[in-house]
């Protein structure tokens, strides 16, 4: 028995892990099935694709770099290479970012890995579900995509959005388009002669709950009148006249204007009425077009300028978590001493995180940065779901080409095998990198 | 998220200002993460409360607008995924790809990661560099010569050839992972085995495989939701009139405003299983993901 013990000392000096006594044939079976599959998926496509790309389209004319030459002359394949560039230098930086704030910021809150866990979760689903998911948030309608209903929301909130988009005057009243939308009346305005102004074309919705409309007063030395919905419901009604049941159109806005310019304005109330001053006398009323102007329609995300970025965001909604789970790993890790260390130097917490917490997590934002740079290189299926046919072009990414080039409409696989050696090219030193560090790790073992 | 750990230090007290500046932190900081969480759940809860709408209700009007009205909520697209065979079919096919996928490269892995931890052979530290290389090769440069391959075989399109693909691209990863673990095994408990006769298969099924149980777990959940999440591979290697859910689902998008009750029932139907994977497994998950943070 002391024998046994002593021997395993010796070897285990002499190698890491030595053999139990077993013969090279067994190591074969056991390793036979993977290097067999490894070999012929994973080391020989390599080869072959590298072969490949020296070929034509037919496979049988040697055109040597030509296909390279193509990759980085064809118009398409240029505007694939330039948003592979956006996204390896935005995608993995702001995802880093966020998963490094989130880390951060939830290490000191009790209910923190509840948050975690929803920002982890679309981790786990394929960006298939997630391409669908942001299909709908980016739907251009602010009725139906949520991001243009927020979008339209802050919008109207800072620019108060017209009261009565469409809405024109009544065929036959004293109102013309005076240009740019606006309508401004024929007559002049008289002070004490209450002027009647009937609007048509009013959107049901924008009258829900409107006022009767009210017959202005005539106010001596004051221009007034009433601006109204001159519709009566189910017919009947006088056109140009304020029928009962006919609606007020409150919160309109009605200038007076003389030689062009606008002396003075008004709103009108809730019943539809409108008071100008003295000064308006003999002045043409004009409503403008700020009243009608149709609805703000929100931002065209999935467009042709907007699409790339707008994706990017679907993929950082979908790998924050990857970034924030490893840093909070990461985080654990950091010495608490060195940070109340320089807390109680008089660091203030900005100053911490700046001069203590990121430098100690330097190695682990670098593989993660690195990770989502070899991931992003290869995006495709969110690109090939979220973006509409019309901007596919647009969008358009290395591994996307790559597939329309080998199975797509225009095949030519000389092109997409030479898009494929490309890629791998871009992952070679990362390749380097990680046979280095095992080197090194094994190395330390010994 | 299994990283929580004590906040034991204590720092010294704090002035009065101090304290009060940091209670105000904490609250707005409360309220930045609460507001986060709530952004972030969003297009999920989209998703889900769209596929409980009719295509009417979709096409007319945001999904929030069951706040407002509740009587909206129906599962009739659900009922329509299910009586269209097609969808049910594709749920098929995508788990019996993903078994499969999952199960061989446990398997096959784990018989390389003891070789290569614990069997002596001429070259086995080259041969496991030439592996942990493998680890980064994008599967888009296989794509155009397996496919070629597989038709010279008369696997295009058909189920083994996408377990094959996925298995094999798997393998780097569970190599790298399985030989890493298994090298962390005693010795001593090893040679007892050997002592008491077991051969190597034996030492192999008895000893290693029951005390690779956590990275062997980690592993499964990885490449499971790897493979079953997987539109590429499928897109090109499966059968297209048998796909797995992802391809079948793809095959509606570009008809996205008609088809759009159909695909978010979809979604949300494919994201189930993942999902209930995921959150029943999370620290195998997120070890795995860490591990595999080289790929």
């Amino acid at each position: 028995m002391a024998s046994t013990t002593q021997g395993t000392r010796v070897t285990r000096t002499r190698k890491a892990r030595g053999a139990l006594g077993t013969r090279p044939w067994a190591a074969a079976c056991f390793l036979l099935p993977a290097l067999a599959l490894l070999g012929a998926l994973v080391v020989y496509p390599i080869g072959y694709s590298v072969y490949r790309s020296l070929f034509d389209a037919s496979g049988h004319g040697f055109v040597g770099l030509g296909n390279y030459h193509e990759v980085f002359s064809d118009d398409r394949i240029r505007t694939a290479l330039k948003n592979n560039v956006i996204w390896v230098v935005v995608a993995p930086t702001v995802a880093t970012a966020l998963g490094l704030i989130f880390a951060v910021l939830t290490e000191r809150v009790r209910w923190g890995t509840a948050f975690k866990l929803v920002v982890f979760m679309p981790m786990a689903i394929s960006m298939l579900a997630a391409g669908i998911i942001f299909r709908l948030v980016y739907e251009q309608n602010p009725d139906r995509g949520v991001a243009n209903a927020v979008w339209v929301g802050i919008h109207d909130t800072f620019a108060s959005p017209a009261p009565y988009p469409g809405a024109r005057p009544r065929p036959n009243a004293d109102l013309a388009a005076s240009g740019g939308g606006a309508y401004t009346t024929r007559a002049a305005a008289r002070a004490g002669t209450p002027v009647l102004l009937p609007l048509v074309a009013v959107k049901p919705e924008d009258v829900n709950g409107a006022h009767q409309a009210a017959p202005a007063k005539a106010v001596p030395g004051k221009v007034t009148g009433t601006v109204w919905m001159d519709f009566t419901r189910g017919g009947g009604g006088t056109p140009g006249r304020i029928d009962p049941g006919e609606k007020a159109l409150a919160g309109l806005k009605v200038e007076a204007v003389k030689g062009g310019t606008a002396i003075a304005s008004a709103t009108t109330a809730a019943d539809g009425t409108f008071t100008l001053p003295a000064s308006a006398d003999g002045a043409r009323l004009r409503l403008p077009a700020a009243n009608f102007a149709s609805a703000y329609g929100g931002v065209d995300w999935l467009g042709p300028s907007l699409v790339t970025p707008s994706i990017i965001g679907a993929y950082i909604w979908m790998w924050a978590g990857f970034a924030m789970v490893l840093i909070a790993a990461g985080l654990a890790g950091v010495p608490r001493e060195l940070l109340e260390a320089a807390r109680v130097d008089g660091a203030n917490e900005w100053q911490v995180f700046r001069r203590v917490t990121v430098p100690l997590l330097a190695p682990v934002l670098a593989v993660v940065v690195v990770t989502l740079m070899i991931n992003v290189l290869k995006i495709f299926d969110l690109v090939y779901i979220i973006a509409p046919g019309s901007s596919l072009h647009d969008a358009n990414v290395l591994a996307l080409q790559l597939y329309q080039s080998s199975f797509g409409t225009d095949v030519n696989q000389g092109v997409g095998s030479a898009i494929a050696v490309f890629l791998l090219l871009l992952v070679l030193p990362v390749m380097y990198v990680n046979l280095r560090r095992i080197r090194r790790e094994r190395e330390q073992r010994r | 998220m299994t990283t929580t750990h004590p906040h034991t230090a204590a720092p010294a007290r704090p002035s009065m200002p101090a304290r009060i500046a940091s209670r105000a932190g904490g609250g707005l900081l409360r309220l930045l993460l609460v507001l986060t969480g709530l952004l972030w759940l969003t297009p999920t809860v989209g998703l889900l409360l769209s596929s409980l709408r009719d295509r009417s209700d979709i096409a007319a009007s945001g999904w929030w607008q069951v706040f407002v009205h509740p009587a909206q909520l129906t599962t009739s697209s659900y009922s329509t995924l299910f009586h269209n065979s097609k969808v049910t079919h594709s749920l098929l096919t995508t788990a019996l790809i993903t078994v499969p996928a999952t199960v061989l490269v446990i398997v096959i892995g784990a018989l390389a990661g003891y070789a290569f931890a614990w069997l002596d052979f001429p070259g086995r530290d080259g041969w496991f560099m030439v592996v942990v290389g493998l680890l980064v090769v994008p599967v888009q440069v296989a794509l155009i010569p397996v496919a070629k391959l597989f038709n010279a075989l008369g696997i295009f399109e058909t189920t083994l050839g996408v377990v094959l693909f996925h298995t094999a691209f798997g393998l780097p990863f569970a190599v790298f992972l399985l030989r890493n673990f298994f090298a962390e095994i005693p010795r001593e408990l090893l040679e007892a085995a050997r002592l008491d006769g077991a051969g190597e298969l034996r030492l192999f099924t008895r000893v290693v495989l029951p005390l690779g149980g956590p990275a062997i777990a980690s592993l499964g959940i990885f490449q499971f939701l790897w493979v079953w999440n997987d539109m590429l591979v499928a897109l090109i290697f499966a059968d297209s009139g048998n796909p797995p859910i992802t391809v079948a689902l793809q095959q509606q998008v570009r008809q996205f405003g008609d088809n759009v009750d159909i695909l978010a029932s979809g979604a949300f139907l494919s994201m189930v299983i993942p999902l209930a994977v995921f959150f029943a497994f999370q620290r195998q998950f997120v070890s795995g993901v860490m591990a595999g943070a080289v790929k």
